[in-house]
This record gives C-alpha cells, sequence and structure tokens, in this order.
C-alpha cells in the first residue's frame, strides 16, 4: 500500500508543473502586450524597457517560467497591478474566505445528499425514489447563480430574513462564528450547496443500490440482521467512494464559486477573480488560478490516499 | 489457443456487418427510450427548444431590441407586455424567446467541437498506445487538474470578452473531459480480437479505426457528450452573466440576467425569467442524456 500511495505522490509533481506551466502561459496568450496595461499611454522607449526588465518580459519564455515558479515557491506570486499589493496576500485572504463559504456548503451538500441518496438507493423504484432522484436532478441542473438570484429574491427582498450581500456586518476583515456573521453565510452555502447535494446523491443512490445487490447482503440478511444492522454494513461500504466524491466537490466548489460570489459579493477568490478580469490585472489573475488550480490537485491527492486508507482494496486493484 | 477459442463467442456477438449492427444498435435504443416517457417530455422541450432557436425570431409578438423608456420594468401580465419588460423597456417575452437562439448556441457549439476534436485525440492516443498514449494522456491530465468553471473563466478572462472566446475556452474544457472517454473505450476495442483480424489482414490503422473503432465507440462518447449540454448551457451562460460571454444589447439568457440582477428589488420575478429558461434547458438535457445512457445501457 505504501509503494502505492508513494507513487501516487510522485504521480502528482508532474501533474503540479503542468498546471504551473498552464498558469504562466496564460498571461502570453492573452491578446496585447502585458505591460499595456500597466503603463501611461505615452510611456517612453526608456521606461518601458525598464519595466520589461523588472517584470522579467525581455527574456526567454524557459527561463521567465523558471523564476516565476522560483518566486512563487518563496511564496512571491507578484504585484497586482491595480492595488500595487503583493498577489500572495490578497489570494490568501480570499482562499480564506472562499474556503470557509465552500466548506459549509459541502457539509450541507454531503448530508442531505447521502440523506436524498441512501433513502433513494434504499427503496429503489418506489415513489421516495423518484421524489429523491428529482432533487438531484434539479441539484446538478439548476444555474447556480440565478438560484443566488432567486435566494435573495425571496429571502432578502421579499421576507427580508437574511441580508442579500456581504460578509458581515462590517465588510469582511473580522469574521467570527456568531449569528450576526452567520446570517451573511447562510444564503450563498445553502445555494452553493446545491450542486454537491445533487452529485452526492446520485452517487450515494448508485452505490446503495449496487451493495444492496451483492450477496453479502442476502447473507446478513439470512443471518436475521435488523434492518439497521445491514445498513450499518452498507454505510460501511459505501462511504469511501461517497467521502471521496466530496472531497472532489470542495475543490469544485473552491474553483467554481466566482459565479456565486459574484451574486452575493463575496469577498473570495471568485470576486478576485472578477476584478482581476475586468481590470485586465493578470499577475493577480494568475496567482489566483494558480492557487486554486494547486489546491484541487492536493486535495484529489488526498482524497485519493484517504480513500486508499479507508478501502485498501484500492491500492491492491 | 485456448484463450482464442473461449473469447471468440463474445467477438462473434460484437462484431458483424458494422453498417447494419449501427443501425439495429440505434433502433433498439430508440425503441427502448420510447418507453421512457419522462425522458419522451424532455425530448419534447428540448425539440420544442431547438424550434424557439431556429424561429424565435419570426414568433416574438415583439421586436426584442426595441426598448421604450415609459415601459421600462413593467410586472408580468402587463398589458402587451404578457411577461413584463426590462430595465430598457424591451418585451421580456420576445427577448426569451429571441434569446433561445444565442444562449443554445453558445451552450450547444462548445460539446459539438470537443465532441470532435475530444474524440478524435482520444481514438489517436487510444489506438496508438505507448508513448503517443502516454504523452497526450498527461497533458490532458494537466487540464483535467483545472475545476471545470476556473479553467473556462481563465480562459475566457485572460482572451477577453467576446461569444468566440468564450465557445473557444469552452471547447478546451470540454476537449480532455471528452478525450479520456474515447481513449478509455478505444483502448478497449483495439484489444479485440476482431482488431487483430483486421490487422493481420493488412487494413491500415485508419481503416480499422474507421470501420471498427468509430462504431463501436461513437455511441458511449456520444451518450457523455450529451451530458455535458447541460454544463455547458449552465457554464456558457454563466460567463455572459459575468460579462464575457455575449454583448449587449444582443439577447441571451445569461447576460439578461446580469443586466436584469440590479432589478432584483423593482420587477424581482421579471428579473428571474432568463434563468427559469437556462434551468428548463439544462434540466431537459439533463433528463434526456439520462434517458438516453439507461437506454444504451440495456443492451443485451
Amino acid at each position: 500500500m505504501l509503494a502505492y500511495l508513494l507513487r501516487r505522490v510522485i504521480y502528482a509533481v508532474p501533474i503540479m508543473i503542468g498546471v504551473a506551466l498552464v498558469c504562466f502561459l496564460l498571461v502570453h496568450i492573452a491578446p496585447g502586450d502585458p505591460l499595456v496595461s500597466i503603463l501611461p499611454p505615452d510611456a517612453s522607449a526608456d521606461l518601458q524597457a525598464q519595466l520589461r526588465e523588472l517584470y522579467g518580459f525581455n527574456r526567454s519564455l524557459p527561463e521567465q517560467f523558471a523564476m516565476w515558479v522560483w518566486r512563487a515557491l518563496h511564496g512571491d506570486l507578484g504585484v497586482s497591478i491595480a492595488s500595487n499589493r503583493a498577489v500572495a496576500g490578497e489570494v490568501f485572504t480570499a482562499v480564506g474566505n472562499t474556503l470557509r463559504l465552500a466548506v459549509v456548503a459541502t457539509f450541507i451538500g454531503f448530508v442531505l445528499g447521502c440523506l436524498f441518496g441512501f433513502v433513494a438507493g434504499y427503496f429503489r423504484g418506489s415513489w421516495v425514489d423518484r421524489l429523491a432522484s428529482m432533487f438531484s436532478v434539479l441539484g446538478v441542473s439548476v444555474p447556480h447563480y440565478w438560484l443566488g438570484m432567486v435566494m435573495v429574491i425571496v429571502f432578502s427582498s421579499q421576507l427580508m430574513w437574511l441580508p442579500a450581500t456581504g460578509a458581515g456586518p462590517s465588510g469582511s476583515d473580522d469574521w467570527a462564528w456568531d449569528w450576526a456573521h452567520l446570517q451573511f453565510l447562510l444564503l450563498p452555502a445553502l445555494t452553493m450547496s446545491v450542486i454537491p447535494m445533487g452529485i452526492i446523491a446520485r452517487t450515494v443512490r448508485a452505490l446503495v443500490a449496487e451493495i444492496l445487490e451483492q450477496e453479502f447482503i442476502v447473507g446478513l440478511r439470512a443471518k436475521g440482521l435488523t434492518h439497521f444492522g445491514v445498513f450499518r454494513h452498507m454505510v460501511k461500504n459505501a462511504a469511501p467512494t461517497a467521502l471521496a466524491v466530496m472531497g472532489l466537490q470542495l475543490g469544485y466548489l473552491l474553483g467554481g464559486s466566482i459565479l456565486i460570489e459574484t451574486v452575493f459579493s463575496w469577498p473570495g477568490t471568485g470576486f478576485l477573480l472578477n476584478s482581476a478580469i475586468f481590470q485586465r490585472d493578470l499577475p493577480l489573475l494568475q496567482g489566483t488560478i494558480l492557487v486554486l488550480a494547486l489546491f484541487f490537485v492536493v486535495l484529489n491527492l488526498l482524497v485519493d490516499v484517504l480513500q486508499t486508507l479507508l478501502d485498501p482494496r484500492i491500492a491492491r486493484a | 489457443m485456448s484463450t482464442v477459442l473461449a473469447s471468440s463467442p463474445t467477438a462473434v456477438a460484437v462484431e458483424p456487418l458494422p453498417a447494419q449492427r449501427s443501425r439495429g444498435y440505434w433502433a433498439s435504443v430508440w425503441l427502448r427510450l420510447r418507453r421512457d416517457p419522462v425522458a419522451i417530455g424532455a425530448a419534447v422541450v428540448v425539440l420544442l427548444l431547438i424550434a424557439l432557436a431556429l424561429f424565435g425570431p419570426w414568433l416574438a409578438p415583439a421586436d426584442p431590441y426595441q426598448s421604450s423608456m415609459l415601459k421600462r420594468l413593467k410586472p408580468i401580465g402587463t398589458e402587451g407586455l404578457p411577461l413584463g419588460s426590462d430595465e430598457l423597456g424591451r418585451d421580456m417575452l420576445s427577448r426569451l424567446i429571441v434569446g433561445a437562439r444565442l444562449s443554445l448556441f453558445i451552450g450547444i457549439t462548445p460539446v459539438l467541437c470537443a465532441f470532435v476534436g475530444g474524440t478524435v485525440i482520444g481514438i489517436v492516443a487510444g489506438y496508438a498506445g505507448g508513448l503517443t498514449n502516454t504523452l497526450i494522456m498527461r497533458t490532458i491530465d494537466v487540464f483535467y487538474a483545472f475545476p471545470s468553471v476556473l479553467l473556462a473563466i481563465a480562459l475566457s478572462g485572460t482572451l477577453g470578452a467576446g461569444v468566440v472566446n468564450s465557445l473557444i475556452s469552452l471547447t478546451i474544457v470540454f476537449i480532455p473531459q471528452i478525450a479520456r472517454v474515447a481513449e478509455s473505450v478505444t483502448t478497449q476495442v483495439r484489444t479485440r480480437d476482431y482488431v487483430e483480424a483486421a490487422r493481420a489482414s493488412g487494413a491500415s490503422p485508419f481503416t480499422i479505426v474507421r470501420v471498427h473503432v468509430l462504431g463501436n465507440v461513437l455511441g458511449p462518447i456520444f451518450v457523455y457528450a450529451t451530458s455535458l449540454i447541460a454544463v455547458s448551457m449552465i457554464l456558457a451562460s454563466g460567463l455572459s452573466f459575468l460579462g464575457l460571454g455575449v454583448k449587449p444589447p444582443e439577447p441571451e439568457w445569461g447576460l439578461m440576467l446580469n443586466t436584469l440582477r440590479t432589478a432584483i428589488y423593482v420587477q424581482p420575478w421579471v428579473a428571474a425569467l432568463p434563468g427559469v429558461m437556462i434551468f428548463i434547458t439544462s434540466i431537459s438535457f439533463n433528463i434526456l442524456s439520462d434517458g438516453l445512457r439507461s437506454a444504451m445501457d440495456n443492451k443485451g
């Protein structure tokens, strides 16, 4: 098993390098000179050359890539063109905010998804199954940015129960796990949870249906085990895959939160990406994407490792 | 020798004349799909949406571009404005109908392009095997390592706003996903006895792929691609929603949702309408794709 885990970790290294390369090249597929957005239109040739030197644009691409990676490894992701602050710091704050949102959303989605999935799989073909399956199809089909708008319409504009936008009564700087802050988190997290809910419900339903057809379940029943006892065995068998799906969903939410964060003005990575795109702040864009993508790779790796530890059959396959 | 004998019955079952076989296959899929009322319902909705996309400009009761300062943000059910009007006083019903064309176009085109591109890449990788396979698949893995929304936004964000750029970025997002499916199916087919036999009898790789591989891999890839349409619809409209796709004043559901976002305190239900259209489209494609999948899985 150790060999398998080691192989899996080593395999992630080239992927990470590839991801870094894609992020690096993003700036170079962008139309126009990346310097244009920093320089005033009447900048002298001298100043241009100076800045080119500073940003390293005068060197060859492989050299630039090596420099960029070297700096990134030391926590230096460059300086934001728009705000003139270090990209790493901005991304770090934003990742924290997004992570908070995504973790809560994944948790809600996981609980609801497991519930629907188990019920649907256990009573396969019944009306409960159809209802639960309908919910999961709705969950994967809904345009979540629209759902966010509907949530704001219903709970903020009509019922006036919850605030519509922002991440706290005093902006985004001081987060606390109290109601004053949590009420800001509730709507975006609920909106976000719909996607993992649908996907986890689907996965769990298929898993449960598959497990129920296996002989050991018949054996357990024949042995005279109670419903609850059989259920326990089922959970044990379904848990590794369900948890793996949950981990991946967390990664997708982290990377895909931009639309929901835009709707709710949540000060996370999505919000950062959005402003980076519209101010053509390429270092910020590049840094945010790099951090999110690497997060996703590492999360994938962790999920694989955890799954192997929970279910040793995987390493043997 | 014994292994050849043991596996030959299955090979015979799969092999017979490709042309007839594929027609029979699709006919039986259709027979099973017909017995699934939910999937048929979804198919009808999809056909209606496609009809809207094709004939929308002739079906719309009013000019979708005609704005009017006097008729701004009217509620649903106003005289002459059955679904109200948007922030510039344009008829919502007409904009929703005419918007079908652009919305479906930007949602479906990337999947079609990725279907072609991904299939070609996947078959080349799967059929060639060896180093070619490793090179192609490891590159694909890198793109696969990005969450799809992030990759789509990263690409269209750097390329800049516009329909063509959003189509390009979504195509790049879906190619790795389709190529993975194509590669794994091709790798399975490649080792079948009838491919060996064709190779032994001197058929060129191109002929083998055309005659033996394509017929067997297109079905599964097609089903997978249909399941991507719903995702693509949501993402494409999402890019427009962010201001990265279609530009105003074109009617497109995601963009309409974006421009109406400021109106949710004035006319909330009118503002939510474009999203309903996206929702209906994506759910119909999802149900239809699920139906297709189970109809194809049942092959006995």
